[in-house]
């Protein structure tokens, strides 16, 4: 074992901004008017004009800068050490597409500007369409929705359409015990009704179980493929099949679709609506919690539901349509989250399909070689080849007195992020673990030592981790009882 | 292979380790018929240096606000955003992070968020904000959701000023939920939403009233009675706002009643980037806290008494409630709040006031020119920011096209939104538009007409 990485470092106090404020500072100067100033009261009644910004902070450019940069090292990202983050696909975001999203003909373009001067930029859309229906195996893909939720609502606004439109409306969607939070959810703000199937012994889903609940009045099905525990979800063809037949719609959601990157398409297993991560997949960064995008692929019989606007290509010309009278409408203003467009169709171009199947490959080899070489010392409740992920639980060192949110927290002390705790829902107190391709031996090695360290260490010494973090384990039901939601003047800091 | 380390010695003794015989091998649990045969149809992959030249090539095919003199808005500003903005957002440690689920390695993002909630709440003058929503229209389709959460009712009345493409959003959020949703035309000479008017459709059924200030005219509506007139019939007032920096300017709603304050904060640090990634804002009143869809960061201390922040409140959100949650929304905007959080405290409160009130001094230096110009006139007498609509004595495509090839972008037309406002456009000044600029545009119209 090397040396651990995560040790003490050179980490500053920093108040609230609002904190350090004093009047009469200010980091930017406005330009003088060259226009002459107005009197405000001239044009807009008195009792509607603001003479205060009460507590608005007024800070330096230093103070500014420093306060920021003294945040974000408080903060641990992928560019600071592996990030194991289950069902996350926390990969590496290349610097270059960070450079390209910023180039001026991309950021600086005004969602209104003429058509003919926006080419570039429609262009892009329409090939990231075409890219990304050829990578999931769908006829049309709508790049509108701005997150992976956002996309299965849209989904499920496509198929409820499709029913009306037939005049025959369903109620019921079809959702595994191990489907993402937003699954249910998204089927709900829809207005339709979540009927949960359970998952077979396996970890996967059997035909049986969803012939069992498929009826005329669902709808269709909402599956995860590869499934929440890393697992491929081997029937999900004959599933399809049987949902097809009463008429219902296959609904995949794509946030582990890195496991598949051309190595299968869910076109081919029968999904007929997909909506993809491009904040997983397709390595744009995730923000601190957005912005994503959460572009939407569909089969042919329900791409005369996608939202509006659709880029159009004649000729070699781009135009939007807006026309589309099946539609369900627009889910935001505007196009999409083309700044994250920008970097995905550049990470997809850097790739090619070479380097995209290849990225599948080397994720699900490194989630196998994490979960071999842990199995000797955590409990893995599903024990075949896994995907993209695997899924452990604590019930080994819960036996010792220490659980999975202790694991969690010690492994910030050897410097790594904690993977997904407690979810899925299905394995008790769940370790979830998701590599991703751009992790080397070296740092899986790292991991797995630390891993297998921690599960032999004292169990006191774990129950009071994080020891080398800034902040130690913090208060949750203090945080949740009496809410503190915002600065207030005169609280202490 | 770029972005993917592994040496072919590393993989020997990973399979090795694993006991598969090779790559393909961990394949086998995807049914033989599934796989693909063949390489994905995709152009072939490019080295760093071809992707800059490639990509460079492409957004060259675009013009930019800074090729064109450009005086459209309608929910997109172009501001001016200071260096330091995009310094921080280039942190690292803030933008390859993901949602602050670990506190004790996440507090850099959670005070910046901490920090977004109160200075959204200063500016709104409300209660509670969230850590943010997608974007302005679908943040005004969660306040009517939130609304119908609050009241149960049946009723939704939307001023015909809100922007159009915010009603679009609405009528798709709101497709299967039992509601009627009931639009008051906006007054056709102020081009505000009169109070009458509201008075003919809101009542005891009515769960919510929707209106926009400034409104999509850039006309500066009545909150005032505009609340009364929701508290009266105990409606929640939404008061949407698409250009924050009137908040510079402007009293907050908070103080005209507002129950719920939504809204696009791209204006704030974030840059016009074709319409996205943008800000959803997302504020109200204490009391209807619980029903708040979106994340919430707030304040606790360590175990070592310390003060820190983490998310809570998390038993609304879908990881936990499921069906039941408030919303959807999961992954929100965080970079984009953070960019707003950045701009606003490099601006402070004199920049941030100072600014709004140059936008004003600009708008109306315009404004005032127009008004001499044969063949044109305001279409609306209500008082404005930094947009405004003008009435042509013909279809303006033809000279928005003269002024294009001119260099200019005099606007946006408004009949694609509104068939019957046909000789109408609307006009955009901030402080990105110089006198110089604005002139050029003056002489322009004043050429064409």
């Amino acid at each position: 074992m090397s040396t651990a990485i995560g040790i003490t470092g050179l980490i500053m106090n920093e108040p609230l901004i609002f904190e350090s404020s004093s009047e009469g500072k200010r980091a930017v100067e406005t330009p003088t008017s060259d226009v002459g100033d107005v009197r405000p009261e001239e044009f807009i009644a008195a009792e509607l004009l603001r003479t205060d910004i009460a507590g608005f902070p007024e800070v330096s450019e230093v103070g500014v800068v420093r306060h920021f940069v003294r945040l974000s090292q408080w903060n641990y990202g992928v560019d600071t050490g592996f990030y194991p983050l289950g069902s996350c696909t926390m990969k590496y975001n290349p610097k270059v597409n960070e450079d390209i999203a910023r180039l001026p003909g991309f950021a600086r373009l005004h969602p209104y500007q003429p058509e003919e001067f926006s080419q570039g930029a429609l262009q892009l859309m329409y090939e990231l369409e075409e890219y990304l229906a050829e990578i999931s195996g769908m006829d049309a893909v709508t790049l509108q929705p701005v997150a992976g939720a956002q996309g299965e609502l849209c989904g499920m606004l496509m198929i409820s359409a499709y029913f009306a439109r037939q005049g025959r409306p369903r109620r019921k969607v079809i959702i595994p015990d191990t489907a993402h939070g937003t699954n249910p959810a998204s089927v709900t703000l829809a207005g339709l009704t979540a009927v949960p199937v359970k998952s077979g012994s396996e970890g996967i889903l059997t035909p049986d179980a969803v012939k069992g609940v498929m009826d005329e009045d669902t709808a269709g099905i909402m599956i995860t493929n590869p499934n929440t525990l890393g697992l491929f979800e081997r029937h999900i063809k004959e599933i399809a099949d049987i949902v097809h037949e009463k008429g219902g719609f296959v609904y995949c959601d794509g946030a582990n679709m890195n496991a598949l990157l051309g190595v299968a398409k869910l076109g081919d297993m029968g999904v007929d609506v997909v909506h993809m991560n491009l904040h997983k997949t397709f390595s744009t960064p995730h923000g601190g919690g957005g912005p994503g995008s959460g572009p939407v692929g569909v089969k042919k019989e329900l791409e005369p539901f996608v939202p509006v606007p659709r880029i159009v290509k004649k000729d070699s010309n781009y135009s939007l349509d807006y026309n589309k009278r099946d539609s369900i409408g627009r889910l935001r203003a505007f196009y999409g989250n083309f700044g994250v467009l920008v970097r995905a169709y550049a990470y997809i171009r850097a790739m090619g399909s070479e380097g995209l199947k290849k990225a599948a490959q080397m994720a699900v080899l490194n989630a196998n070689y994490i979960k071999e070489n842990l199995k000797s010392h955590y409990h893995l409740p599903f024990d075949q080849p896994c995907m993209h992920e695997c899924v452990f639980s604590d019930k080994l060192q819960f036996e010792k007195g220490f659980s999975t949110m202790d694991i969690a927290k010690r492994l910030m002390d050897y410097g790594f992020h904690p993977p997904t705790t407690y979810f899925p829902l299905v394995v008790h107190d769940a370790i979830m673990i998701e590599p991703t391709e751009t992790e080397d031996k070296g740092t899986l090695d790292g991991f797995i030592d630390a891993m297998k360290r921690i599960a032999e260490e004292d169990p006191e010494l774990v129950k009071g981790a994080p020891h080398n973090t800034k902040t130690k384990r913090l208060d949750e039901a203090k945080a949740a009882r009496n809410p503190v939601l915002k600065w207030r003047p005169g609280a202490k800091g | 292979m770029p972005y993917v380390p592994h040496t072919e010695k590393d993989i020997r003794e990973m399979l090795r380790a694993i006991g598969a015989k090779s790559v393909e091998d961990l394949f086998r649990v995807v049914p033989e018929e599934l796989r693909l045969k063949r390489p994905l149809v995709l152009p072939a992959g490019l080295s760093e240096q071809e992707l800059v030249a490639e990509m460079k090539k492409l957004s060259a095919t675009n013009a930019t606000v800074d090729d064109h003199i450009s005086f459209i808005g309608a929910g997109a500003y172009n501001h001016y955003i200071p260096s330091v903005v995009n310094h921080i957002l280039l942190r690292s440690e803030f933008y390859t992070s993901y949602t602050p689920y670990q506190p004790e390695i996440s507090q850099g993002t959670l005070q910046a968020v901490f920090e977004y909630q109160t200075l959204i709440c200063q500016l709104t003058g409300m209660d509670v904000a969230n850590a943010s929503m997608y974007e302005g229209a679908s943040a005004t389709a969660e306040a009517i959701l939130m609304a119908r959460r609050i009241n149960n009712r049946k009723k939704v009345v939307v001023s015909s000023a809100l922007h159009p493409e915010y009603r679009d959003v609405v009528k798709t959020y709101l497709k299967a939920q039992p509601v009627v949703i009931e639009e008051i035309m906006h007054c056709n000479e102020t081009g505000k939403t009169l109070p009458d008017a509201v008075e003919r459709h809101i009542d005891e059924e009515t769960s919510c009233l929707v209106v926009q200030q400034p409104n999509f005219f850039g006309c500066l509506e009545d909150l005032k009675s505009l609340g009364e007139l929701a508290r009266k019939n105990g409606a929640i007032f939404i008061v949407v706002i698409a250009e924050p920096l009137s908040l510079g300017l402007l009293k907050s709603p908070g103080e005209f009643g507002a129950d719920i304050v939504v809204g696009e904060g791209q204006s704030l640090g974030n840059s016009l980037s074709f319409g996205g990634p943008y800000l959803g804002f997302f504020a109200t009143r204490e009391k209807y806290l619980r029903q708040m869809p979106g994340r919430l960061v707030g304040e606790t201390t360590d175990k070592d008494g310390n003060r820190g922040f983490i998310l809570t409140l998390s038993t609304r959100e879908q990881h936990i409630r499921r069906e039941k949650a408030t919303s959807n929304i999961c992954t929100n905007e965080g970079l984009c709040a953070l960019a707003a959080t950045v701009y606003l405290c490099a601006l402070g409160k004199n920049g941030l006031m100072k600014l709004a009130r140059l936008n004003l001094s600009k708008c109306e230096y315009l404004k005032k020119a127009l008004q001499g110009i044969k063949g044109v006139k305001l279409a609306f007498n209500a008082p404005t920011f930094n947009e405004f609509v003008i009435e042509l004595d013909r279809e303006p495509e033809e000279l928005l096209k003269i002024l294009s090839g001119k260099g200019m972008w005099g606007g946006l037309p408004l009949k694609r939104f509104y068939p019957y406002l046909d000789r109408h456009i609307l006009l955009c000044v901030t402080e990105m538009n110089t006198k110089a600029e604005t002139d050029v545009l003056i002489d322009g119209l004043r050429g064409a007409l």
